[in-house]
């Protein structure tokens, strides 16, 4: 299978702290590839560099092709992500986010209105296509960033713990559209997670990511076979311990609290 | 273009959104206006002066600019902690342009503003001369808007979160304002006072649209004109290359 993301040695540091050690992976291209890793373990900047938010340290990256270093331009216009995090306007409705996503893909403006049309059914949007975005619940603020991560036809699609707060329904709804856009669209998908049971049943391949480094990569069954466990569970305990992992608070939360504030 | 354009119009639009955030900031220039047009109107006069609502409209207006131009600006720290700023990162455009729009967003914002606080200063009393050289004005208010909205990016981009905003707010914005002879007459003041605020870019902002304005100024229109332009160029150009270093 042809690589479409390869990388050599990429490593990240912030001072002392290396977030991100010295990996090398490969994901094919129309391959649906896993992240597995605790908490803090390096999954979300490893993204961040594959999409070119953040330079690396040391090492060598190259996505579709190109190298985010340089032509960023070229790389942003392959891929199309959802973060860990919304990133979406609050203020506008569902139909303007997704129109100035469009504008700054380039959609041709002849395209745009069929093509948001197109998506925002996909995802059961479409009859909330006016509302504001800040009166939609977690589980729609994900759908509407899926279908605005796949507006420009990318073919890649980065999904950092897309999962996350979302109900079983919604959770297998969203895996069952991305699956058929995998296999009608050959698009790759890249997504992290720490849910074993979604890495087992979505990714062809799973990298179990700890401490910023790739213990092991293979099929669930290859990850199994190697720690001699029965489940990808206990396979994961055996290569990543047990320790619970902290992550620092990242203050958003006390944003949250200032913005009312500020705003009201 | 459409980069920029779609990026204004974001701008705009959140604004036009928030009535509470329109109204709200009509507060402050409304009590400047009525306690010390009305409050140091006659002393004014017995100075010598004339008509101080005359004197104090184009300041106040200038004020509303100055602080909705900063805030627009800082707008972006919020971005950054709630993830839009990510979406626009990783368009494949240039952040340059990114941050065009959204400071002409943010000035024409501020701009709008202003024109309310013009409605508002008509009411307590200020006449300006004519329709023309309102219009006039209004180009260099334009300029101020840019560059001040230019000064909340190029803070936000320096900063993390809202913690240290009432610092800048305190430090920064609110000296900016007095000390830009906004509310009282350069020409008497004291050589100390004069000095710091001829290195304040609001001074000529202020002096040139009450030359524009009512026809009295220090500096001469061109003059505050020229200097306006050039430390607008100047910290759109600073915020621009801050903006495009931004990691999240």
């Amino acid at each position: 299978m042809k690589s479409i993301i390869t990388t050599k040695n990429l490593t990240k540091k912030y001072g002392d702290f290396t977030a991100v050690d010295d990996i090398s992976f490969d994901v094919g291209e129309g391959e649906i590839f896993a992240f597995l890793g605790p908490n803090g373990a390096g999954k979300s900047t490893t993204i961040k560099m594959l999409t070119t938010i953040l330079d690396p340290t040391k090492g060598e990256i190259s996505l579709n092709g190109h190298d985010p270093g340089r032509d960023k331009d070229e790389v942003r216009k392959s891929f199309g992500i959802v973060f860990q995090d919304p990133s979406l306007d609050d203020e506008l409705t569902c139909y303007e986010n997704m129109y100035f996503h469009a504008v700054l893909y380039k959609i041709p403006k002849e395209e745009i209105k069929a093509r948001i049309e197109e998506m925002l059914k996909f995802v059961e949007l479409w009859d909330r296509r006016d509302n504001l975005v800040k009166t939609f619940s977690g589980g729609m603020k994900r759908r509407l960033e899926i279908a605005r991560g796949l507006l420009h036809h990318p073919k890649i699609l980065f999904l950092d713990e897309p999962t996350i707060g979302l109900d079983p329904q919604t959770r297998n709804h969203m895996w069952s559209y991305l699956k058929g856009v995998n296999s009608s669209e050959g698009m790759t998908i890249f997504f992290t997670t720490h849910y074993m049971e979604e890495a087992e049943k979505i990714a062809q391949r799973i990298s179990v990511i700890d401490h910023g480094k790739i213990v092991a990569t293979g099929t669930s069954e290859q990850l199994k076979g190697k720690t001699k466990t029965n489940s990808l569970e206990e396979a994961f305990l055996a290569l990543t311990g047990h320790v619970i992992r902290d992550e620092e608070a990242s203050g958003a939360d006390q944003m949250r609290l200032r913005r009312r504030m500020w705003r009201h | 273009m459409s980069t920029i354009y779609i990026l204004w119009l974001r701008q705009v639009k959140r604004y036009l959104r928030s009535r509470s955030r329109i109204i709200g900031s009509l507060g402050q220039p409304l009590l400047f206006l009525i306690t010390f047009g009305f409050g140091f109107g006659s002393i004014y006069q017995k100075a010598g002066q004339g008509n101080y609502m005359q004197f104090l409209a184009p300041g106040i207006i200038l004020m509303s600019v100055l602080f909705t131009a900063v805030f627009s600006g800082a707008e972006l720290i919020w971005d950054k902690q709630f993830g839009f700023l990510k979406e626009t990162l990783v368009a494949p455009v240039p952040r340059y342009q990114i941050m065009l729009g959204r400071t002409l967003g943010g000035a024409s914002v501020a701009v709008f503003q202003g024109i309310i606080v013009l409605i508002l200063t008509l009411f307590v009393g200020f006449r300006p001369d004519t329709l023309h050289e309102l219009l006039i004005g209004f180009i260099l208010i334009f300029l101020v808007a840019i560059l001040f909205t230019s000064v909340g990016t190029i803070i936000a981009s320096l900063m993390e979160d809202m913690q240290g905003f009432q610092l800048i707010m305190n430090f920064l914005v609110m000296p900016t304002f007095f000390l830009s002879g906004a509310i009282f007459p350069l020409t008497a003041a004291p050589p100390v006072l004069k000095t710091i605020t001829a290195f304040n870019p609001l001074t000529y902002g202020v002096d040139g649209v009450r030359g524009a304005f009512i026809g009295a100024s220090t500096y001469g229109f061109a003059f505050d004109f020229l200097i306006t332009a050039t430390v607008t160029a100047l910290l759109l150009g600073l915020g621009s290359y801050l903006f495009s270093k931004i990691q999240v």
